[in-house]
């Protein structure tokens, strides 16, 4: 196991330098330059600024500096917010954004695993074609629907809740939580009852109820287990997803996370800011993958990576 | 992926609100349409301390994030808007939009217009109790016009002598024309008499900055904390992309006259979550209100829907350097005639935008814009004459025009631009391509002039004086993207810069306008308004052309509900 986690980590690193490197050249391709506004500047304030951030470098140069900067941890100025650096805009913003995100995470968990598996055990009943179909139209309507469908009712309509803004208190993350853990919670149900429709008929759980075992004991230790393995699956990169903010229901709710930095970063061409966020992405996504594969080992006895045991 | 998804959610989020409109509005909530108390002003036009509500904080709705609180390197509308009540210069705006004293206490200027003598105001002082001197400003000024800087609006200070020559890189940032006469008394040489130059000083960029802060905490001076303004509001805290709190600054030098006693700036990327916000109550001010919803604002929010003309123009340009426009006056001329610009205005963009055929926008002190002859003839007057001039140009139904209308991506430029494009096919049988694109893309393809025909373009003026609107045309400007080189327009313009008499100023500014007019470099369609939702509890603010509205002059009134006498009431305003 530990030889298998050493190489998996080493393994990350060259994933990362392809990641960084591609970034890096693409955004640069994209036209326009993170100066250029409809009042332009003068040629000589222009080129003050290209010096300025070594703008006007060549590009190998430019991205030999930049793979030195984060070798250090420094993540670089932000060519558009210019009073703070990528590191204080992502420790400003990630925080909220991961708040959210595990809270969204835990109730779709709480909520859809324990749903999925009640519905696979009433398989084709009514009570499954209910649940499923919820779920469908969970996983079918947008956030981008359902979030100002929310802010109407509980907000405007009742005054309930606030409309949005921020702050660390349940009053204004409810609406947020609840917005991002409906289609996760959708998701779930449904995976979690496709794998435990599964794993009731496999044949470990037929000779564990032909030993007399109480159904109770045979779902909850013998068939949960196995059924939760696509389950994890989906929440690797889920989770790396969920946690870095999700761009519309920042928009909608004003929240100050770092999802809506993939989208304003590439739209003002703040260069160090777009790579800031698609970093700290990667790595979450390479950290979930390898947590998945972990969790994978310790949830079914069958797998194991190497030779060594545990 | 998450570009389309955007663009879908901007959509739907007018959707959403359009969904809401059939509902019944009677769940407005009671507290934010409350009406409010009626009141005798004061001798000094102020309310009386007895209608005031007991909590003076407004909420403002400000559109983007500042790119920063450096009033030297900041940029944009809500930048400002912050700016103006974080700082002052040494003239500032009454709610009306005039120019009056401000850290200065008033000034002299030379015979010939060339030298301005400020004497500041003995109580002006920093936000942390120092005194500020006429050595800030020498100090800011070269900071501002220094190239090292690369202060967005550095060109503001050109007036200023020396200034061009040391923004290029070419004199020392010594040389800059600006003395300290003593602590009290600054001195500014100009290197032409500009009429509008005490207008200047209320822009951002002619403000004091700091300098022990900023040199002591380099380009973090402006956080909370460790920013030092001189205006009625210091900064207490700063969320990005959440809020930007002010409260009072108890060292301004009017800081008894002041009554709204903090105010929140909230950052908003769509408008409709900033209406929402608006319609739950908790903000005070927006700064944008969804464009499509002017109907029901007007039938449902009338109270606190506030329209009102802005210094800006929306036009599409013509890019005169290449085919088909180049050489083409006949053709550019059928274009503009053939837009009908009162269906554009009151089908299209709905929010009382004035139609006009002019560049430079109506309301300035000492401007008459000149009117074109086609603005006085009937909409039939001008189409027959649009197809007379596009035959003339070589085109007819049979051979009809194909061009492009490039346009940066926005639910509004749509509509406009579609309206354009339908009004060129009905009147001449136009086959128009439009394309939209991402901003930056946009503006990169407009200054290279290589891919352009026709495109959107819009300016709000800089400072109040038609110049702003005039010398983007000047051949060597950086945002001429029409290509235009006049020599005689030229000419023109360096006139204007060095002309004495005002009279004569006015003139050739008029003339300059209709030459431009005349060669049919752009096609003018509306004058801007600013439109927002106010509370109708909040006073002290007026309309004015430059859309400036600073919250020092603004104070929330009691609503009629809430001044039945309680001891609540009673008590805080003892307190």
């Amino acid at each position: 196991m530990l030889t298998y986690s050493i190489k998996r980590l080493a393994s990350a690193i060259p994933t990362l330098f392809f990641l960084i490197t591609v970034a890096f050249f693409l955004i640069r391709i994209a036209p326009g330059g993170p100066f250029d506004t409809e009042r332009a500047l003068p040629a000589e304030i222009e080129a003050n600024l290209a010096a300025k951030y070594h703008l006007d470098e060549p590009l190998v140069f430019q991205y030999a500096r930049y793979l030195w900067q984060i070798a250090r941890f420094d993540f670089g100025p932000s060519f558009h917010y210019l009073d703070w650096s990528i590191n204080d805009l992502i420790a400003q913003g990630a925080p909220v954004s991961f708040t959210l995100g595990a809270m969204a995470l835990v109730i779709a968990l709480l909520v859809g695993v324990p749903i999925g598996a009640w519905a696979a055990l009433r398989q084709n009943r009514p009570t499954d074609y209910t649940v499923m179909s919820v779920a469908m139209v969970g996983i079918s309507i947008p956030n981008f629907v359902m979030a100002p469908l929310l802010i109407l009712l509980f907000a405007v309509t009742l005054g309930w809740l606030p409309a949005g803004g921020w702050a660390f208190e349940p009053s204004r993350m409810l609406l947020p939580v609840i917005t991002l853990a409906l289609p996760m919670i959708a998701y779930i149900a449904r995976i979690t009852r496709g794998s435990m429709i599964e794993v009731l008929h496999s044949s470990f759980i037929r000779t564990a109820r032909a030993k007399g075992m109480p159904e109770k004991e045979v779902l909850m230790n013998h068939a949960l287990r196995p059924a939760l393995l696509p389950v994890i699956s989906y929440l690797g990169p889920a989770a790396a997803g969920i946690l870095t903010g999700s761009v519309v229901v920042e928009r909608i709710f004003t929240i100050p996370g770092i999802g809506s930095y993939f989208v304003q970063g590439a739209l003002n061409r703040d260069y160090t800011l777009v790579m800031g966020v698609v970093i700290l992405y990667g790595v979450l996504i390479i950290a979930f993958n390898f947590l998945v594969d972990l969790l994978y080992a310790w949830l079914d006895p069958r797998i194991r990576y190497d030779e060594v045991d545990v | 992926m998450r570009r389309i998804l955007l663009v879908l959610l901007l959509s739907v989020s007018l959707i959403a609100c359009d969904t809401d409109s059939t509902s019944d509005t009677s769940s407005e909530p009671a507290a934010l349409m409350a009406e409010p108390v009626a009141f005798e002003p004061t001798e000094a036009g102020r309310p009386p301390k007895s209608a005031l509500a007991s909590e003076q904080v407004v909420h403002r709705g400000n559109a983007e994030e500042p790119q920063t609180l450096d009033p030297h390197l900041a940029q944009g509308v809500p930048a400002m808007t912050i700016l103006r009540d974080l700082f002052e210069g040494l003239t500032t705006t009454e709610p009306n939009g005039r120019i009056v004293p401000g850290s200065a206490a008033h000034w002299d200027i030379s015979r010939d217009g060339l030298v301005y003598t400020f004497y500041l105001d003995p109580d002006s002082r920093w936000s942390n109790g120092e005194p500020l001197t006429a050595q800030d400003f020498v100090w800011s000024w070269k900071r501002v016009v220094d190239p090292a800087t690369a202060a967005s609006y550095g060109r503001m200070l050109v007036p200023v002598k020396n200034a061009g020559a040391i923004l290029a890189g070419e004199m020392a940032v010594d040389s800059l024309g600006v003395e300290a006469l003593s602590d009290s008394s600054f001195q500014v040489t100009l290197e032409a008499p500009t009429p509008y130059f005490l207008g200047l000083l209320a822009h951002p960029t002619t403000y004091p900055v700091h300098r022990p802060s900023l040199e002591a905490h380099g380009a973090a001076h402006v956080r909370p904390g460790q920013l030092v303004s001189n205006g009625a509001y210091s900064l207490s805290d700063w969320q990005v992309r959440a809020s930007i709190d002010l409260v009072g600054n108890p060292h301004y030098r009017r800081a008894g006259e002041v009554i709204v006693e903090r105010v929140v700036y909230y950052p908003f990327d769509d408008e409709g979550t900033e209406f929402n916000r608006f319609r739950a109550g908790d903000l005070h001010w927006t700064y944008q209100v969804p464009s499509n919803r002017f109907g029901w604002l007007q039938d449902n929010m009338s109270e606190a829907l506030q329209v009102a003309p802005w210094f800006g123009t929306y036009f599409f340009g013509f890019n005169l350097q290449q085919p088909p426009f180049q050489d083409n006056l006949a053709l550019r001329q059928a274009l503009n005639l053939a837009v009908d610009r009162e269906i554009l205005t009151s089908r299209v963009t709905r929010f009382g935008e004035i139609p006009t055929y002019n560049l430079i926008p109506p309301g300035l002190p000492d401007y008459t814009p000149f009117v074109p002859e086609q603005a006085e003839w009937t909409q039939g007057e001008r189409e027959a004459a649009s197809q007379r001039l596009y035959a003339e140009a070589g085109y007819s139904r049979d051979n009809p025009l194909t061009v492009e209308l490039r346009y940066n991506s926005s639910e509004n430029h749509r509509r406009v631009a579609v309206a354009v494009a339908a009004m060129w096919k009905q009147v001449l049988g136009v086959q128009t391509r439009l394309i939209n694109e991402e901003f930056r893309v946009f503006l990169q393809n407009r200054t290279m002039g290589r891919v352009t025909e026709a495109f959107r373009a819009g300016w709000i003026g800089d400072y109040q004086d038609a110049f702003t609107f005039l010398e983007l045309f000047h051949s060597q400007h950086a945002r001429n993207d029409t290509g235009y080189a006049n020599p005689r327009y030229d000419l023109l313009l360096e006139q204007i810069a060095a002309e004495r008499i005002s009279a004569l100023r006015r003139n050739l500014m008029i003339e300059a306008e209709r030459m431009l007019l005349a060669d049919q470099v752009i096609l003018p369609t509306f004058v801007y308004v600013s439109k927002r939702l106010v509370n109708p509890r909040l006073k002290g603010w007026q309309d004015n052309v430059m859309d400036h509205h600073l919250t020092r002059h603004m104070y929330l009134l009691r609503s009629i509900e809430s001044t039945v006498p309680d001891a609540h009431t009673g008590q805080t305003e003892d307190g």
